[in-house]
Order: C-alpha cells, then sequence, then structure tokens
C-alpha cells in the first residue's frame, strides 16, 4: 500500500489541507472513514459519512480543545454516544493533531487500539469509550453536573444517533438533565431517519421528535446537519442559552451514505463494507467533490 | 448496616466534599441525615437506574467519589453494563450500594431478592465485591470502598442485624478474613449477613461436641485466598455459607481456590440451588426453607464430616 497520508491527502495535490476548516475537515472524515472500512473490511460506513459535518463544526468552530495537551483540565468534553461512527472522531482527531494520521489505518486491526466503536484507551482526545447505545448521555449529564458543582469554565457535548433513542436510558438521561437544568449540555442527533434494518419510521417512529425533547424539558433547534454554517449558529445559539436552566437538543437532519450517491439513504450501507469497484467509485466521488 | 454504612459515610463526606452520593429514590429515613448535613454531596437521581450509573461515571470523571445507593436488584442487575461499560472500563471511582442483599426483604417476593448480584457482580473486571457480616464488617468495608479508587459493589444487610464481632476489628486490612471462632473438626465460611447463621450453627455443633471454625470474609472480590489455602490445607471438610446462588458465588470463588491447590477438602456449598425463591416471609423464615439457616448449616457440615 501506498503511504496512508498521502493517498487519504492525494486530492489535495501536495498542499496541506486547512483542518481548521469545517468542509475540509468533513471532507477528511468522509475520506478517511472510506479508507478505513475499505482496509479494515468495517462496517458502518454509512453513519460516518452522515455524522462528518456535526463532527468537524465542534471541532473546528466549537471545542476547546487541544491536541497538545489532550487532558487540559479545562477542555470541552465530547462523548460520540453513538460510537458506531467512532472513525469520525478518530480521523478528526488525526487530522486535527492529537495523534498520526498514519495510524488510523489500524482502525479494527489486530493489537489496535482504533476500536469500531470509540475508545478512549491510549487514544488521545477521546473522553468515553462507547459501542453499546444510550450510554453517552448519561455520561454527559454526570460530566455537566460535575463542571457545574466546580464552577468549570468547560462544556459538554454529546452526539446520539436517532436509532439510538429507542433505548429507554436515553429517556432517562433526558429526564435527569431537564430535572438539573444542565444548561451547559449540548446533544446533537445525528437524526438521518435510518437505523440497523430499516427506517426510523418503520422501526420505532419518534416523531414528533423535537416535541418529545421539548415536553421532555430541553431546548430544541432543528437545522441541517451537513451545513456547516448552520450547525454552527445551532451550536452557538446553545452556548448562548446558558442560564436558561434548559439542556440543549440539536436534531441536525442528516442523509445516511452522504457524500456517496449510491450510499445515500440505503440501508445496505449501514454493514457493507465498500470493496472492488465499489469503493473506486466512492472514492472517485468523494475525491471529485473535494471542498 | 444501613447506619453503620450511613455513619461512615458521613464521616468520610465530612472529610472530603467530593464524595457525592446518589440515590435512586430510594432511603427514605436512612439517609436523611446525609441530606440533613451535606445537601450538596447528595442527589436523588429518579427511578432510573441506568441514568444513574452512566452519570455516576460522567461525575466520577470531573474527579468525584460516587455512591451510587439503592435496593435489591435495582443498583446492580438493573444498570448492569453501565456498571460494566462506564464504570468499572473507564476505572470510574464508582461504588454500588444496594441495600438488602439476599432475603432482606423477604415478604416482598423474587422482584426483591438479591440472590444472584455476588455471583453476576464478582464476574465484572477490576469491579471489587464486598458483602459485610455484621455492621462492625460494614464499617470497615464502607471506609475501605469509599477510601480505594475504582468502581466496586458493596452488598449490605439491612437495618438492624446483630453485631457479630463485639468490637470494630482493629487493624483490619482488605481482603483481610476475619475468625470469629477457632475450631479443629470442620470450618464454616461465610460472606455477608448471614454471618448470624454460620455462628449459630457452630453453637449447635459445639453442643454436639463437634469443634467448628467460623471465618467470615467481607471481601469476596479479591478474597484472602491465602486464609482459604490455609483451611483447606487444615480440614477435612469445609462449607461455604451464602445468601445468594452457589452458581458463581462465593463457594465457587472458594471451590476455584481447592481445585487449583490440588486440595482434598471436601467442600460443601450452602445458598440457592440454581433456583428463584417463589414463597416469602421473613429473612429468617426464608433462610430455613431455602437450608441455610443455622440448624440446616450444623446439619450439613456433620454430614459432611461422616461422608
Amino acid at each position: 500500500m501506498e503511504n496512508y497520508v498521502a493517498l487519504v491527502h492525494r486530492a489535495f495535490g501536495g498542499e496541506t489541507p486547512d483542518v481548521k476548516n469545517p468542509k475540509v475537515l468533513a471532507w477528511l472524515i468522509r475520506r478517511n472513514g472510506l479508507e478505513m472500512a475499505h482496509l479494515s473490511r468495517g462496517s458502518h460506513i454509512g453513519s460516518v459519512l452522515s455524522v462528518a459535518e456535526i463532527i468537524a463544526v465542534l471541532y473546528t468552530r466549537i471545542l476547546r480543545v487541544d491536541p497538545k495537551n489532550p487532558a487540559w483540565p479545562d477542555r470541552d468534553r465530547l462523548i460520540l454516544s453513538k460510537g458506531h461512527a467512532g472513525s469520525a472522531v478518530y480521523a478528526a482527531l488525526a487530522e486535527t493533531g492529537f495523534f498520526p494520521v498514519e495510524q488510523l489505518k489500524t482502525h479494527y486491526a489486530n493489537g489496535s487500539i482504533l476500536s469500531g466503536h470509540v475508545s478512549h484507551k491510549g487514544v488521545p482526545g477521546v473522553e468515553v469509550s462507547t459501542g453499546s447505545l444510550g450510554h453517552g448521555l448519561g455520561i454527559g449529564v454526570g460530566m455537566a453536573l460535575g463542571a457545574r458543582m466546580d464552577q468549570a469554565p468547560w462544556r459538554t457535548y454529546v452526539v446520539l444517533g436517532d436509532g439510538e433513542c429507542d433505548e429507554g436510558s436515553v429517556w432517562e438521561s433526558a429526564l435527569q438533565a431537564a430535572q438539573y437544568g444542565l444548561d451547559r449540555l449540548t446533544a446533537i442527533v445525528d437524526y438521518n431517519h435510518m437505523q440497523s434494518l430499516t427506517t426510523v419510521e418503520k422501526t420505532l417512529r419518534l416523531e414528533p421528535f423535537e416535541e418529545k425533547w421539548r415536553d421532555f424539558g430541553w431546548d430544541v433547534q432543528s437545522v441541517d446537519g451537513h451545513d456547516t454554517d448552520a450547525l454552527e449558529t445551532a451550536m452557538k445559539k446553545a452556548q448562548a442559552a446558558e442560564g436558561s436552566g434548559k439542556p440543549q437538543m440539536i436534531l441536525a437532519h442528516t442523509v445516511k451514505g452522504k457524500g456517496v450517491s449510491f450510499m445515500e439513504n440505503n440501508i445496505l450501507w449501514h454493514y457493507r463494507t465498500p470493496q472492488g469497484e465499489e469503493y473506486e467509485a466512492a472514492l472517485k466521488e468523494l475525491e471529485a467533490h473535494r471542498p | 448496616m444501613r447506619d453503620a454504612f450511613v455513619k461512615i459515610l458521613l464521616e468520610e463526606m465530612a472529610r472530603n466534599s467530593r464524595i457525592v452520593l446518589l440515590t435512586g429514590d430510594l432511603g427514605f429515613g436512612v439517609l436523611r441525615p446525609v441530606w440533613d448535613r451535606f445537601p450538596a454531596q447528595i442527589l436523588n437521581a429518579g427511578i432510573a437506574e441506568q441514568g444513574m450509573v452512566s452519570m455516576a461515571a460522567g461525575l466520577a470523571a470531573t474527579g468525584r467519589t460516587v455512591l451510587v445507593y439503592s435496593i435489591g436488584n435495582f443498583p446492580s442487575l438493573r444498570p448492569l453494563e453501565q456498571i460494566r461499560n462506564d464504570c468499572a472500563y473507564h476505572e470510574a471511582d464508582v461504588k454500588i450500594v444496594c441495600v438488602g442483599g439476599g432475603f432482606v426483604y423477604g415478604s416482598l417476593g423474587m422482584s426483591h431478592h438479591a440472590t444472584e448480584d455476588l455471583s453476576i457482580m464478582r464476574a465484572l473486571p477490576g469491579v471489587r465485591c464486598f458483602a459485610p457480616g455484621d455492621p462492625a464488617e460494614a464499617e470497615l468495608v464502607t471506609r475501605e470502598a469509599i477510601r480505594t479508587p475504582g468502581t466496586c459493589y458493596l452488598r449490605l444487610g439491612r437495618g438492624s442485624e446483630p453485631r457479630v464481632h463485639q468490637a470494630v476489628p482493629a487493624g483490619w486490612k482488605a481482603p483481610e478474613s476475619l475468625t470469629l471462632r477457632k475450631g479443629t473438626d470442620v470450618a464454616i465460611l461465610s460472606t455477608g449477613g448471614i454471618l448470624t447463621q454460620a455462628v449459630d450453627a457452630a453453637e449447635r455443633l459445639a453442643a454436639k461436641g463437634i469443634s467448628a471454625e467460623v471465618v467470615s470474609f467481607p471481601c469476596l472480590k479479591p478474597l484472602d485466598g491465602a486464609k482459604v489455602r490455609e483451611l483447606l490445607g487444615r480440614f477435612r471438610g469445609i462449607v461455604t455459607l451464602e445468601e445468594n446462588t452457589v452458581v458463581g458465588g462465593f463457594g465457587s470463588a472458594v471451590c476455584e481456590i481447592a481445585a487449583e491447590a490440588g486440595s482434598g477438602c471436601r467442600i460443601r456449598r450452602i445458598g440457592l440451588e440454581d433456583a428463584f425463591s417463589t414463597v416469602v416471609g421473613s429473612q429468617q423464615y426464608l433462610r430455613k426453607v431455602y437450608g441455610m439457616d443455622g440448624e440446616a448449616v450444623a446439619e450439613k457440615a456433620e454430614a459432611l464430616m461422616h461422608e
């Protein structure tokens, strides 16, 4: 295999990608996500493609984190509760300097620390290991509560999947966050309307989803989850809600498989691994649309 | 044991403001002194144990020692995966506290009988398990649980157990066992609040001229393996006693040591025989029904000597 970094960055023609630009970082998340799923014969590329802008905006515009000091006590905390999209966070961390991009090629491999579902052990910048759904919001509630007790300056962010909201524990945590008035906790749902076997609508209907969260005591915004400006505006509005006593929810409407035409809204790509002609076709599409 | 737990908790909270207790909407009277004295260090998480345990892990990540308080199976089996993934895997400083282990809530029925918790919690990697035998042991292990970092399980009994130890044993260090009675014919090894029945059995045996040693193991994991090996060497027969299934619990832990040591000692595990409790009654009534009261323990110990 040619040099991994050279391969995933080749669309930039030798220039260093501007990873502070959310559109560039979102593209790099997709490009690395495709390569990682291809090399590992791994699953969940559809979820990685749908969550790309959410993660990219967080790491470029919102999170106060320091790649040179990942354990900085005042850093913002991000929990990827939909742990199966872990390669999106790994890619964002590597591309922004938390660890070498080259290491991404070990995803899923024997002996690797980059597990299929996101893991914190030995990975700088990852706060929490997830994978079983319905855990992340509760951990985020505890962190936000602890930060408030300490009057600490940092905020807590949790990214959930829509299918994940089938889990009862999500709603336990939703009640608890509202009860404690955690207005420095922001949750973002990657609302791609698809889950493992079929659509959300045909599984356990979540609509009216906005109203559900509102009724649970949260402030809710709905945005286009692929519009980096809209995401940034919504996340900053959530920050400004401090003092409202309400936890902040952003329902980010996304498209599963976004960015590769034949993967978009196709349930097959929750599990299917990109190989052969499909990998080549996906790569061609991504590279043709490099920002 | 509940009162011993609260007594030590208050002492520890007074010296460490980073101790927080979350309750799953239980402990109405028991936790009152905590609400009164340390209102900023106690929080009702509601009847939502999964959320409560995840929250505990998150709070622990902010540098706190977090106790999660509930009864029976509610703080253990209900949020088991949250304990495994969020607490144990993250080495979170979370103490899962169960009040009412075994048949304490005997009249309330199967749902309230915590009879597999010791086996299940013992299996979780890195999770220490404590089951004190009386209020004195409860004081020791509560302090130990709070002061030693990491995830642990503390299985307490009820509100008003008799004291078995005359005083709180001095100089105790985890995971030491505590010998209550020396003997020469048979040994009764016990964990948790059923210790009273081990002592009762030894007295019944003594009346028949049989000398029984009684050893309490307030730490189920790690277990005082040195003591177990010593007893295996000294006795031809050992009885283990727990208000818990015999599958995978204390008796199993003793047998694991015996098997690996190649011991020829005969071991009889007393506990629930892979069964649910299907009748209700007082704790002592259920111990009798399921063959783990003092009388039954004495009979089984004596029978073991003649095998």
